[in-house]
Formats: structure tokens, sequence, C-alpha cells
């Protein structure tokens, strides 16, 4: 009995998979919490020349030079203000360390792979490209979003793109 | 435990020893050969060999057993030495290191260019021994011929009595491999080690009895391999120190340990008589009856015995570790961190009252000293001397001087200025390039030379020192200099804007120029002009810079300036609006505020800075990089007077901060190339501020400048980054 339990909870875990949910204004997010690093407060960014208006300029994470991003600014959120609850979260992805500024971290959710949705087509923002699906919790929808592919892409700016 | 686990060991000490072999065969002075040296090179060919036949390295081996063997003639005296036969032992060593490369990359060497290589030095023993060498690692002359030779040997060299003495032990231990029975004690060798010792021993011989602990274990072998061979072998896996190797009298065969004894004990007098080498006089006293006379001897002065190759080599070591460079770079990193964090301390230290934290103070005073001197000895340690560099360049010259038909002699100067190791790697494509075009294009024919009142040898001079934070490095020729004429006339023909009242500085910089060359003819060791412009890229982007001195009929001198590391910077922080800057210091000539009377306009935007009867364009930094809250008027900012890649302009900023020393960071690691910065570092606060590039702001402006309206350029240009 014991046993079959566990073989139905291997199975679940098989398919579901942890992400860590942040807010931007109303809006829930969702990125796969493997690719966290860790989660801390915004603090003095120096400024970068010429870079486009949403990447914020770079910090100091312990001696590495990191980026931040703020994702208010390029998802065109009305509302961008700097407070005590403004958390920067530090992501690893492809070899690269970045920062992106959320509103808030509300907790960390398991969704299964039925309680994710495909992606509609979306406008022009947020191109269904970066976005892993739609979760569904009761009244709630998260947006998955695929944070590799979108820090990676070229319309971020932050990577050099490979010379053809 | 795997033996693949010591190929890297071996092959990085087979590369050194190549280079050994290499520059003692350039050194060698042919006509009186120095003993010493001819055994140095003797002994980096065994060394190989014996670590080649360990790891299974057959063709390795073997060419090494034959170069061996000449060499053996060679300081015995049978084989005398020519310019030819020295080149031969070269062409072997490059031979050698091809081989190297390709066992390392898991490949099989070559076997035709083994084949050739073969028959070129059996060749060569006919010629001159009249006898072919064997290729046979086994193949070992008889003892008593090798007797013969050995008096003759000493007769040769018998200048150097200890040396001669040595040499002697050495053939000793040679006579002493036909007696095929070794007794190889293993001192404090763990139990892993030690069975993959023995395993090795099994390769090359057999194990007749094997008993002991860790501490001390006895192997007997029946082997037709030297003591030295097995020495060389197990030198890989543990310290000279560790092994004791001695011939023993084979309990069944006395009469042929007797039979190797007679020449061995033949040639013991001989030298005695000559010259007096005290351990020459001991061994034969020491030696006890049933063993191999002088046998004895290398196993009794076990230690401290200079004898075999490997084990100088070995004992010549233990001063140094080897490292990898990244181990290096990271304590480089966290000593960086260090500092930072002392200085984030000191600044809050500095806001208590000093009276009531005294010792706080004085600990913060310490950890401050201790720090900066911490930073100094790490990075010293990524110094190495210029050693490194120059003593590739007697191979080139002599190489080249042979080809061209010309007669130049090289002299290097400041061969211990230190430099960043990344730095004295790249600088040598560059510096090869410069010392070819000066023994090509520079230094003229012997007959010209002679023609023109000068000697027949050309010199060639390299010399590095250090000039504040920079190294200086200088390639100086006493050839005919640089043609005027025919540069104003090549760059004429190549499109380039030149006009005759040039100066003559201007005029050097145009070989710098793409596909500049004003060679008559393309030979194959320069002349086709890709090079000059990639020499000065590549120092460039070391951040260093190149120029030409060049006097008809006198010579040129091409002098390369860089700085010595490139992970801290001497920097001047500066501020713009809110904002602070880091301007590497080598670049800052001077500072001044610009009254309203210097300040020109030219175009109507551009706008020029009269410094001292010179016109620079003037640069505001709050324009190139778009900042807001700066001082808008210059007679209110300062003016940092710049100079980069041979330009200078004026950087107009708020306010000079201060000096001082920034640990450069990568932007790039995390980020991507920005314009107009080169770098990142961390303030004593924690914060960042950017490194300025300064020739990409000039740039940057210039780019500007010629796009009129390049505001809506830029403007429109992020917006296609957005939206694309």
């Amino acid at each position: 009995m014991s046993d079959m339990t566990q073989a139905a909870e291997a199975a679940i875990d098989t398919q579901s998979q942890e992400y860590l949910v942040f807010s931007l204004g109303s809006e829930e997010y969702a990125v796969d919490i493997l690719k966290v690093q860790e989660i801390r407060g915004y603090e003095n960014v120096t400024r970068i020349a010429n870079a486009p208006d949403f990447i914020k300029g770079v910090t100091n994470l312990r001696g590495v030079i990191v980026p931040i991003v703020d994702l208010r600014i390029k998802f065109h959120l009305d509302k961008i203000e700097y407070e005590g609850q403004t958390v920067v979260i530090v992501v690893n992805v492809a070899d690269r360390i970045v920062g992106i500024v959320v509103d808030g971290v509300s907790d960390v959710m398991t969704l299964t792979s039925d309680q994710i949705k495909p992606a509609p087509e979306f406008g022009e923002t947020l191109s269904a490209d970066y976005l892993s699906g739609l979760g569904s919790l009761e009244d709630r929808m998260l947006v998955i979003v695929d944070i590799e592919k979108l820090l990676t892409s070229e319309e971020m700016a932050l990577v050099e793109q490979q010379a053809q | 435990m795997d033996i693949t686990e010591f190929y890297e060991t071996f092959f990085e000490e087979a590369e050194e020893l190549l280079g050994d072999m290499e520059r003692h065969l350039l050194e060698l002075d042919l006509d009186e050969p120095d003993p010493e040296q001819l055994n140095a090179i003797f002994r980096a060919a065994h060394s190989i060999k014996g670590g080649a036949g360990t790891f299974g390295f057959s063709v390795l081996q073997e060419t090494t057993h034959m170069l061996e063997n000449l060499l053996d003639y060679a300081r015995q005296g049978e084989l005398t030495l020519r310019t030819d036969i020295v080149d031969l032992f070269l062409e072997t060593k490059d031979m050698l290191h091809d081989q190297l490369d390709a066992y390392r990359n898991g490949a099989e060497p070559d076997p035709e260019a083994y084949a050739r290589i073969c028959q070129t030095l059996k060749q060569l023993a006919l010629d001159e021994l009249g006898h072919g060498v064997g290729s046979e690692p086994e193949a070992d002359i008889a003892p008593p011929e090798r007797a013969a030779d050995e008096t003759e040997g000493l007769t040769a060299g018998n200048t150097v009595g200890e040396d001669a003495s040595e040499d002697q032990a050495h053939e000793a231990q040679a006579a002493e491999a036909d007696t095929g029975w070794l007794r190889v004690v293993l001192l404090n060798v763990s139990d892993k080690d030690r069975e993959l010792l023995v395993e090795e021993l099994g390769n090359l011989g057999a194990v007749k009895e094997q008993h002991g602990d860790a501490a001390r274990y006895e192997v007997v072998l029946e082997s037709a391999s030297s003591r030295d061979d097995i020495e060389a072998v197990m030198c890989f896996i543990v310290e000279p120190e560790q092994l004791d190797i001695a011939a023993i009298a084979a309990p069944t065969e006395t009469t042929q340990a007797e039979a190797a004894s007679v020449p061995a004990v033949s040639q013991g007098d001989a030298p005695a008589s000559e010259a007096p080498p005290a351990e020459q006089v001991k061994a034969p006293a020491e030696k006890a009856p049933a063993q191999a006379a002088a046998d004895d001897k290398p196993a009794n002065a076990a230690p401290g015995n200079k004898g075999g190759g490997a084990k100088k080599k070995a004992g010549g070591e233990s001063a140094t570790i080897r490292v990898p460079v990244e181990k290096v770079d990271q304590i480089i990193n966290l000593v960086g961190e260090l500092i930072i964090t002392q200085s984030m301390l000191d600044q809050t230290a500095s806001e208590l009252d000093v009276a009531a934290h005294g010792p706080l103070v004085n600990g913060m005073n310490l950890l401050q000293r201790n720090a900066r001197d911490l930073q100094e000895s790490v990075m010293s340690i990524r110094m190495v001397p210029m050693d490194y560099v120059f003593s590739r360049f007697p191979r080139l010259v002599r190489d080249l001087t042979g080809k061209l038909g010309k007669d130049i002699e090289l002299v290097t100067e400041g061969k211990s200025t230190e430099l960043d190791k990344s730095l004295t790697e790249r600088i040598i494509d560059p510096l090869t390039h410069l010392v070819r075009n000066s023994l090509d294009h520079g230094i003229e024919m012997p007959d010209a030379r002679e023609a023109a009142g000068k000697p027949r040898t050309g010199t060639l001079t390299l010399s590095a020192q250090h000039q504040g934070g920079n190294i200086l490095i200088e390639v100086k020729d006493d050839g005919g200099g640089l043609n005027r004429d025919k540069i104003l006339a090549k760059a004429a023909h190549n499109g380039l804007t030149v006009s005759d009242s040039m100066s003559d500085d201007e005029v050097w910089q145009l070989i710098f120029a793409a596909g500049f060359s004003t060679a008559d003819q393309v030979s194959d060791v320069s002349g086709r002009g890709v090079g000059m412009d990639v020499v000065k890229r590549n120092i460039q982007a070391m951040g260093g810079h190149v120029e030409i001195q060049s006097w008809p009929g006198k010579g040129t001198t091409t002098r390369v300036v860089l700085p010595l590391t490139l992970a801290i910077l001497d920097g001047m922080s500066i501020k713009s609006g809110s904002e602070i800057f880091i301007l590497p210091l080598s670049a800052v000539l001077e500072s001044l505020q610009p009254s309203n009377d210097d300040i020109y306009s030219m175009a109507g935007n551009d706008k020029l800075l009269k410094v001292r009867d010179e016109y620079l364009p003037l640069i505001a930094l709050h324009d190139i990089l778009n900042i807001d809250g700066s001082e808008q008027d210059p007679t209110q900012s300062i003016a940092v007077i710049l100079q980069a890649e041979g330009r200078r302009y004026a950087l107009l900023v708020d306010d000079l901060v201060g000096q001082q020393q920034v640990v450069v960071k990568n932007l790039e690691t995390n980020y991507r190339k920005v314009p107009a910065i080169s770098a990142a570092t961390i303030l004593g606060d924690g914060s960042v501020a950017l490194i300025l590039d300064v020739a990409d702001v000039n740039r940057l402006h210039c780019q500007r400048a010629n796009a009129p309206r390049h505001a809506e350029l830029t403007a429109s240009r992020q917006e296609d980054v957005v939206h694309e």
C-alpha cells in the first residue's frame, strides 16, 4: 500500500515543477525556481549610458558585476516605483547572472503539468516564444515565463548576439 | 590509479626539457664545446627517452634514443660538432616537439617524418663515426668499447674533473646494465604508488622478488634497462630521494657480473691518475666483493648524486610548483574583493571618533597595509620574466640569418624584467613579427653593410625595461632605416592621403596601415604587408601602443609600451552629474580649467580647446554618455587632456575626485560590450563605477560628429532594439 502511494507520488513528481511566483503590478508571473540564484533588495545601480531604458544598469553582487533589468518597464506597466517592497530576483541563465526587478515575490508553488495551459498567441509586448504556458490555480492565473529564452533574446540586448 | 594521470606531467616536463635542449644547443660554442652543456643536452634527451618508454610512446622513445646516442659520442669528443650537425639536432628537437604534440592530442606521430629523421640521423652517424647507431633502445654499445670511449672522453674534458668523474659514474651504470640484476628499494612510498611502480618495473624487466613495507620495500628485478633508465621512469611518480637502485650480482650468473666488472675497473683506474676526483678513489674501495665494480658508488651516494638527468631535473624543481592559471586568477579576484571590503570598512571607520576607537583605527591601518602587501605578492605570482619571451628569438634569428644569407648577432637586454603572464603570451606574436621585419628588411646584406662602412655583422637588440607602470620593449636594428620616399610613394599608391610635408613620425605611422609593404620582393620571411597593422591592433588590444623611430643608414627602433598587468589599473576617478567614472591614469596628460578665451568653435557645433599652441577637440563626457545634471558651462568644468592611439583630446568633466588603484572587472561576463566603456570596477562604498575607454570615447564622438542627425539616429536605433 505504502509502496503504491510512493510510486504515485513519484509519478506526480516527474510531471510537476516548482515555480517562484512574483508580481508585476497586478499581474502574477512565475519562473522556474531552479534558475533563481537569490532574491535581494533593490539598491544602488550604476546606470549604463545608451542602453535601453529597461536595463537599469549594473550592480555589485559580492564582487561580480551584474546587469539589472526592470521587467515592469519591459512589459510596459504603468506604475514603476522603487520602494521597500521592490525586490531583485537574481537568476542564473546561460552561464550569466542577471538581476530582474519586480514589485514583489509572493511564494513558491508546485505546478503539475495538467495545471499548465498552453499560452495563446499574445500581443507584441510579450511574445509567446518567451512563455512556457499559463498556470491556472483556482481563481489565479500565473504567466509562466521562460526566463532563459527571454533574457538571452536579442530584444533584451543583454547578450552580445553571435555574429552570423 | 591510472598511469595516464601522469601523461600531463610528462608532457610538461618533456616540453621544458626540449626547451633546455634547444637553449643549450644554441649557446654551444662549436670550437670549444663546454662539456657541462653537452651533458645537459644529453641528459635532456635521456630523460625524455626514459619517460617516453614508460608511457609507451615508442616513436618518441626511439627518436630520442638515436639522438641520445649521437649526443653521447659528441660529449665524448668522438663526434666533432659542426653547424650543420647542430642544425640537424635542432631539427630533431623540433621533430620531437611535433611528436610530443601528436601524443598529447592522442594521435600517433607522422611516420614519414619519423622515418626521415631516423634516416638522417643514421646517415650522420655513418658519415661521421663510420658505424651506425642502433635504433633499438637495448642496443647499447658493448661495455669494453664504452670504457675505451670513456677514457678518451676524460682526456678531452679533464679540465673539469668533477664532470668527468660524474660522467664516468654514469657510464659505469650503463655498463652495469648488463649484469641484469637490480635491487630497487622504495622508501616511504604509499601502497597505491608502490603497486603502480612494481607494475612499471614489471614492464621493464622480470620482477624476481619483492617484499617489505611502506617505509622500505625491496624489489629484485632482472632487466636489460640501466639504473638510470629505471630511475628516469620512476621519477615521474616518486621523488628521487625515495629511490635506491643498486645492481646486485645475479645468483647464478656471477661470471657475467665479473665480465662486466673488468672494463669498469680499468675505467676506474684511468681517471684516477689523470684527475684526482675523490669519489672516484672511494668507489673501488667501498665495493663489495660480489658486486660489480664501481656500481656501488652511485648507489651509495644516492640522494646527492647528480648522475641521472631525471634526478637532477627533479631536484631542481622542488623549489617551484605548477599551478593552473585559473587558480591564481581566483586568488587575485579574492584579494581584489578583500581590498574592496577593506576600503569599505575603512570608510566606515573613518567616520568614527579616533580618540574613542583608537584600537579599531590602528587595526584598520594594519589591515590596510597587510591587504596591500598581500595584493602585491599575489600580483607578483602572475609576473614572469621577459626571458620567457626573449628565449625563443635566438632560434628564430639563427634560422632566418641562415635563410637570408645575412650575418646577424642578437643581443638581449633586461631579460629579468617582469611582465604579467597573460601579456607575455600575447606579446610573442607581435614581437616575432617585428623581429622578422628587422631581420628581413632592416639589416642589410653583409656586402652592402661593408660598402656603407658598417661592420659586416648586423646587430639586433631586444630590450625590456620598466617605465612607471608600463613595460617598454624595444626591437632595435642597426640596418638601413626606413625609406621615407618609398613609404610615401607606396602610401600614395595604396590610396592613403599623404603629403611631402608630413613629419617623419607621421610617415613611420603609415607602415601600420593594412596591406603595406615596401619590400621590393615578397620573401617567405616577410613582406606581404599583412602584419604591421595586425601588430598594432594586437598591441592596442593589450592596452599598449607601438611607435617607430628610424634614422637613414643607422637603423630602426620599434618601441612597444605595455601596461604591466591587466588585472589592476591606476585610475583617476572623475565626476559628471552624479555619476563617477574611472579614467586610466596612463591616458591622462594633465587637467585644467578652460577659460572662455581658449575655446574656439569650428563648423558650428565642434569646439576646440587651445592648450599651449595646440588645438584639441573638446568633448563633453555628458554629451557622449547622455548624463543628466552635468555642468553645461565649459568654463565651470574641468578639461582632462587625454591621449589615446596617438591622438589627444580634451574631455570635459564636472570634477576630479581622486586617484586610486582599481581592480578591473569585466562587464562582458554577465552583460555585453558597452560603447566608450572598457570595464567596470567596484568603489570603496561597494558601488560600481565604469572605466572609460579613452580611445572609444573619441571614436564615438567622431561618429556622432559625422552623423549630423545623430540624436535621431541613436533614438531610432534604440527603438529598433526594443521592437525588433
